[in-house]
């Protein structure tokens, strides 16, 4: 067998019989007697029989196939993949919050809410806001939740026609998604050729119906939108509010905050910026702040801290409701805090500027042989459009697929839409000069080998378990669990 | 049949009072394989630059913009099952057949040489 390219499937290991446990006899025999005949099973589960050395060997074989930011450079523009300090495992770890029952009374839990207590003063400090709940499980989640205080704060005021959220061009697709979930309109407003909101496109669309307006900032091609402060006079003298979408605060934590921007809402992504483990879907956490007046509408339970120095949970009747069972993910809340804590004031300082460098470093040393179509100074990230030399027919994909040869993830591929062939690379502050070096050298060699041996690029990867999947038929004929495999052949 | 074109890359054949609109060729190369059309229904009025639809392909999804106002009268159903017939023939593959009620909107689309240069303007983009 080869291990590294290992693919097997649990069910492939399994034999009838085989198992990897020895339960002892309780004495009281097995009796199906008295269970409804409608409960019952006509056939045993379809469960793979393995003994336990197989079970570990299959999934570390598995294991070693994943690309994670422990193994490699993982420049996903618009991800934040920085490195995850070992300390917030261990502090996420400790057996009096890991072992804690989510429904312990409050008086038993004192410490877990402090914990939550100070992560979410901590981001009151960081965004300008007033008040933020954890409670919401993800980015896209946040945004929700920020849109349904948004929506609560106009209808409190006997505002019901408030129906449009206005999202730039080069918002990221959860933007317009979390509007139409929240049962908002959408309203587009398109970007000048610097990527940036075009102010006087704006205009037109201010009126008596607009909810709020929800800008990234630095926007998705890594850019600093310099003139919120005008925006948000706009927005504001037209009733609606301004909602920061926080998925590129990186470069901004402890420099600028959106709340003296005069955005009113805002989220942030705990497992992007706050370096928790992130990739493969999660667990994350989009914590949601809200400037003074609007923390009443926060979902519930809320956390908040008594006279007496205690911790309690309050739902106040003006609160929008449960957006997640209990306090959120609460582990993800612990590394945050350990990460912000172990960092401190000073450290966290240094986060943006040392992103802001590194990705101007590595734009800056590729410019010549991949496209640039915003000459600017960028923020954490920034976008190519494709190689230089479009002569070749090498695309996007193609020097994606390539980097795995080398041992980089992929950087973001065709996002942001306004280009055709956008390649967005968000190194972070976590890699060192020798990592940026390493790559840059590696994207400098595959724009050689795209002009001198273009198949080679074209073909590309060459050095990986899986080389080229079938998007399509991925696509439209998904096979996601074991029976699908049975009904269609390989 | 006249083949007329939107800036976003939307095609019409005029037929009399009947409209058969689907996606460039251009446009299906831009987005990809595409794996899914969302299609409005038998009845549904559209209104010229107003979204009726989406293509979504491996890449992005995209909305759809109906470069003329009217009625459809018919999805293409055959497009359900098999999506990537826009990107074997995008032009001969409609995706909505609509009746015009406002023939003089088709006087503001591209005819062919005009959208050709369109395209290559974007691409210089």
């Amino acid at each position: 067998m080869n291990r590294k390219f290992y693919s097997n499937l649990i069910f492939d290991l399994s034999r009838k019989g085989r198992k990897g446990y020895r339960l002892p006899d309780t004495g009281c025999g097995a009796s199906l007697e008295g269970i409804p005949a409608n409960l019952l099973r006509e056939s045993a589960p379809e469960l793979p029989e393995v003994d336990e050395p197989s079970v570990v060997r299959h999934f570390t074989n598995l294991s070693t196939n994943n690309f994670g930011v422990d193994t490699g450079f993982y420049p996903l523009g618009s991800c934040t993949m920085k490195y995850n300090p070992k300390i917030n495992e261990e502090m996420a770890a400790l057996p009096n919050m890991s072992a804690l029952h989510p429904l312990t009374p409050a008086a038993a839990a004192q410490g877990a809410l402090e914990a939550y207590f100070t992560l979410q003063e901590l981001l009151c400090e960081i965004g300008g806001m007033s008040e933020f709940t954890l409670n919401p499980f993800a980015g896209a989640h946040g945004e929700l939740t920020g849109l349904m205080v948004i929506r609560a704060y106009h209808r409190s005021r006997g505002d019901m026609k408030r129906d449009t959220v206005i999202v730039p061009d080069s918002a990221h697709g959860t933007n317009p998604a979390s509007a139409a979930v929240a049962g908002l309109k959408v309203v587009e407003v398109k970007s000048l050729p610097d990527g940036t909101v075009d102010v006087e496109a704006l205009k037109p669309l201010l009126n008596d119906r607009v909810a709020a307006m929800m800008m990234t900032n630095p926007n998705t091609l890594g850019i600093f939108e310099t003139r919120i402060p005008e925006i948000a006079a706009m927005v504001h003298e037209a009733g609606g509010l301004m909602y920061y979408d926080g998925a590129n605060i990186n470069p901004l934590v402890g420099v600028t905050r959106p709340g003296d921007m005069g955005f009113d809402v805002m989220h942030i992504n705990l497992h992007k910026t706050f370096s928790t483990p992130h990739g493969g879907g999660g667990p994350g956490s989009g914590p949601v702040g809200v400037r003074k007046g609007l923390e009443q509408f926060l979902p519930s339970p809320r956390v908040v801290k008594l006279d007496d120095g205690t911790f309690a949970l309050d739902s106040p009747e003006t609160s929008l409701g449960q957006v997640s069972n209990l306090l959120g993910n609460f582990a993800v809340e612990l590394r945050a805090l350990a990460y912000i804590l172990s960092l401190g004031k000073e450290g966290l300082r240094e986060v943006g500027p040392m992103a802001t460098l590194a990705a101007n470093y590595i734009k800056e040393s590729l410019r010549d042989l991949y496209r640039l179509p915003v000459d600017r100074v960028c923020k954490h990230e920034f976008v190519f459009d494709g190689l230089a030399d479009k002569s070749t027919g090498v695309t996007t994909l193609n020097v994606a697929k390539r980097l795995l040869d080398f041992g980089f993830h992929a950087p973001t591929i065709y996002f942001p839409l306004l280009f055709h062939e956008s390649l967005m690379i968000e190194p972070t502050e976590t890699e060192n000069l020798d990592t940026l070096n390493d790559f840059i050298k590696v994207m400098r060699q595959i724009a050689d080998e795209a002009a001198n041996n273009p198949d080679l690029v074209k073909n590309a990867p060459h050095d990986t378990p899986v080389r080229h999947p079938d998007d399509t038929a991925a696509a439209l004929t998904p096979r996601v669990t074991v029976a699908d495999l049975k009904s269609n052949d390989l | 049949m006249k083949t007329l074109y939107s800036p976003t890359h939307e095609y019409v054949k005029v037929d009399g009072n009947i409209a058969y609109i689907g996606i460039s060729d251009y446009a299906q190369h831009a987005l990809g394989n595409i794996v899914y059309v969302d299609m409005p229904e038998q009845g549904d009025d559209l209104t010229a630059g107003e979204e009726f639809g989406a293509v979504e392909s491996v890449k992005a999804a995209s909305d759809l913009y109906s470069p003329v106002s009217g009625a459809v009268i018919e999805s293409n159903e055959q497009l359900i099952d098999n999506p990537g017939l826009i990107n074997k023939d995008a032009e001969n593959t409609w995706i909505i057949k609509v009746e015009l009620t406002d023939p003089s909107e088709l006087d503001k689309l591209m005819d062919e040489e005009a959208y050709r240069k369109h395209c290559e303007a974007e691409a210089a983009h």
